[in-house]
């Protein structure tokens, strides 16, 4: 047998001692080294969206003195709802920029002068008619909605890297010739946050998605929060261990991993197909990311419940609770914080999903800002896959926008979590 | 926390019982192709903004997707109208008709074209379809002049046209799921498998074997498949000057900067070309409506009116700047008293 000897062993953890530290060294740098490709990546995605998407942010404008000439506009009076519909109020921008640039005289220049101007700037006009009936047979000066070429032309050229792209030689000059009298300029885009999709890139607003988002959230919410704790208290507290049991929370492990198109699939044969619900609502989606987040809920707040020490349930019951009070006033305001955490992780990850809401008809072009979970609508995610997917040059600019809104509304919910998580936390 | 857990079962139970209040539906639901949705997402947004009605939804399930859907049957859980960039198949009709969908109306709304382009920055090419199916097809007719085939063996461009310069054939396009590789696959490259006497004599006998050989691509790496985004196919050219792209002229239109479309059989395409024909790539896109809905969904009859005036779908209608090939005034004509009389269609 081996005989200790000091002085060998002191010798011999000497001389490993160097190869150790090294080793150490080596160790804490994979660590180092993986955090360090994960922040480039990060740093990239992020420059990459920001630098692509912070244009979107502003939205070039023209001045025009507009004339709301009753004659062009073929109404008598504005305050008659049906006349209004009617009015011509296309004509009045096109007049407008007759009386711009008088010297436009050919029918295709023409053409081309009218498109400097979005068809947007003539729905505002008629919203402005509509305030203010007064302003019939008025002169106003307004700064009126650019086409997407002439936004996507005037950005670049104040970028300093002119690019042309569908905009004509002679549009460049009239946006030269604007440009010079100051009657051109980029403004806060407004719009971007308060209005629904369009096709119109000019036109196109990140807010219906942004309340679609959030009403199928609060669905999702109310639904799989109650569910989910209850199931979880259940399971925990009251079920007895066999095998109806295990078997229970196989499944429930085991749907936590299930694809989620599968959900959707589920949700088009049980919501859509049997109970007739119409399609692109987000009671709908919400019923759907509920099927998707329950099992996630159920085992974080499982894993809540079961850190909360026995001693506090004996102390409880010895003191001649009831179980059911021992849960609701002991178990539960301590499992809070960990079950707070595990409902918006699943929320935030219910909020990134776009494939089951592609079988009940989620993924779709909706103007209208919805007003309720039975108006169609749809969310974030998908509002980026639309854009992205867009011909139009300027959309690309509004998909980063979007990821960024997106992003921003990640970073607040999982926020929230460590707030929430901050405060409600107890030590024992 | 008693308080606070029975306005949450109350909060819950409202939930569970809103479903009870939508018997009704005001807005209308479109389906159908993803080529069509870009010009049906204008005319809707335009509808919304000019009438009472609210803006109908637009889907983009594919032109098949959207048959299925819309044939399901009559009811206001069902769509109204779908979008096709073909015309509807005897199946898919017999289908409506088997589900009680049995009056549908057919709109014709324009064309659209198929382009093959390249990086602006490389040489333009003029190719035949012929030689288009012979570059991207799995099998090719033997060089030597008999009537059977062998493996793909064209390397590059030269090999199968001597006008054409000397580069490696690499081609991206979309995956099968898209319609515009089936547009493509059909216009292209059957036309170019076509003009092999032999070939053609097969589709009368053996069609199944002249499918086989007419539209199964390449796969050894000529032909890529780029994904649904034609916006990707544009980037990657960009990147790459040696490689062609396969994809919807409304992406040409927004890219000239970057990409110049190739001569198909001499045509150039734009506008003209497609709308008269000479451009041979070019495909129809329909929509079709449940006659049983119109007066039950608000708003589909004033739809359909704005869909067929001269501002959106005439020469120089939104439809148009839009990147449609308009159809003439005649056919225009012609096809709008058709929908203001919803005629049904019969039989195809």
């Amino acid at each position: 047998m081996n005989k200790f000897d000091p002085q060998r062993t002191s010798a011999l953890v000497e001389a490993s001692l160097k190869r150790r530290y090294r080793a150490e060294a080596r160790f804490k740098l994979y660590g180092v080294t993986s955090i360090g490709i994960a922040l480039l990546a990060l740093v990239v995605l992020f420059t990459d969206i920001i630098s692509t998407g912070i244009g979107a942010f502003r939205q070039t404008y023209i001045q025009l003195d507009v004339h709301y000439d009753a004659e062009v506009l073929g109404i008598s009076d504005a305050r008659n709802e049906k006349q209004l519909m009617i009015a011509n109020v296309d004509g009045v921008v096109k007049a407008a920029m007759r009386a711009r640039f008088p010297e436009v005289s050919s029918r295709g220049d023409r053409r081309a002068l009218y498109s400097l101007v979005s068809v947007g700037a003539t729905f505002d006009l008629q919203d402005e008619l509509k305030q203010q009936p007064d302003l019939l047979g008025q002169h106003k000066t307004y700064w009126l909605l650019a086409d997407d070429d002439i936004d996507s032309y005037f950005k670049s050229v104040q970028a300093g890297e002119s690019y042309a792209g569908r905009v004509s030689e002679k549009q460049i000059e009239w946006v030269d010739a604007l440009r010079d009298s100051g009657d051109i300029k980029t403004r806060f885009n407004r719009r971007f946050f308060t209005s629904g999709d369009s096709a119109e890139p000019e036109m196109a607003g990140i807010l219906g998605a942004l309340v679609g988002s959030l009403l199928t959230l609060a669905v999702t919410l109310i639904l799989s929060f109650p569910i989910g704790v209850a199931a979880a208290v259940y399971l925990e507290e009251y079920a007895p261990r066999n095998r109806l049991t295990d078997f229970i929370e196989v499944n429930i492990n085991n749907l936590a991993a299930v694809p989620s198109v599968i959900f959707g699939l589920l949700g088009l044969a049980i919501f859509l197909n049997m109970f007739g619900m119409p399609r692109s609502i987000p009671l709908v989606g919400g019923l759907v990311l509920t099927l998707m987040t329950l099992p996630t809920i159920i085992i974080s707040s499982r894993a809540a419940i079961k850190a909360v020490p026995p001693s506090i349930r004996e102390a409880a019951l010895g003191m001649g609770a009831s179980k059911m009070q021992m849960i609701i006033h002991h178990v539960l305001p301590l499992a809070m914080p960990g079950m707070l955490t595990g409902a918006i992780i699943g929320m935030a990850q219910a909020l990134g999903e776009t494939a089951p809401l592609l079988m009940i008809g989620m993924v779709a072009f909706i103007v209208d800002v919805p007003g309720g979970v039975t108006d169609p609508s749809t969310v974030l995610p998908v509002q980026i896959f639309l854009w992205a997917d867009s011909p139009e040059r300027a959309f690309t600019e509004r998909t980063s926008a979007a990821i960024m809104v997106l992003l921003g509304f990640l970073i607040s919910m999982n926020a929230l979590a460590v707030w929430l998580r901050r405060r409600l936390e107890r030590r024992w | 926390m008693n308080k606070l857990l029975s306005a949450a079962a109350l909060l819950f139970c409202a939930v569970l019982s809103a479903p009870g209040h939508t018997a009704t539906r005001d807005s209308i639901s479109v389906v159908g192709s993803s080529t069509v949705f870009p010009f049906s997402k204008v005319v809707a947004e335009r509808f919304g903004k000019t009438t009472r009605f609210r803006a109908p939804t637009i889907e983009q399930t594919g032109t098949g997707g959207g048959f299925k859907e819309f044939c399901k049957g009559v009811g206001i859980e069902y769509v109204d109208i779908t979008n096709a960039s073909r015309r509807i198949k005897a199946s898919e009709l017999k289908m409506c008709h088997d589900n009680g969908v049995d009056e549908v109306v057919e709109v014709l709304i324009g064309y659209d074209g198929i382009v093959l382009a390249n990086s602006i920055r490389a040489e333009q090419f003029a190719l035949s379809r012929r030689d288009i199916f012979l570059a991207l097809a799995k099998r090719v007719p033997n060089p030597d002049g008999s009537a059977s085939l062998i493996e793909n063996p064209y390397q590059t461009w030269k090999e199968i046209n001597p006008n054409l310069p000397a580069t490696r054939i690499e081609v991206l396009g979309p995956p099968p799921t898209s319609g515009t590789r089936d547009a493509f696959v059909e216009l292209a490259m059957e036309a170019g498998c076509s003009s092999f006497a032999w070939i053609a004599a097969l589709e009368k006998n053996d069609s199944h074997r002249f499918k086989s050989i007419c539209h199964l691509l390449r796969e050894d790496g000529a032909f890529i498949e780029a994904g649904e985004n034609d916006n990707l196919i544009v980037q990657k050219l960009n990147a790459n000057p040696r490689a062609l792209g396969v994809f919807g002229f409304s992406f040409l239109d927004q890219n000239l900067d970057k990409v110049q479309a190739s001569l198909i059989d001499g045509a150039e395409p734009n506008f003209d070309s497609i709308a008269d024909g000479s451009y041979p790539v070019s495909r129809p896109l329909y929509f079709y409506v449940k006659k049983a809905h119109v007066g039950v969904i608000p708003g589909i009859t004033e739809y359909l009116t704005e869909f067929t005036s001269e501002r959106a779908w005439g020469d120089e209608g939104y439809l148009a700047d839009k990147g449609m090939i308009p159809l003439t005034a005649e056919r225009r004509a012609e096809i709008k008293a058709r929908v203001q009389n919803l005629t049904v269609l019969e039989s195809l």
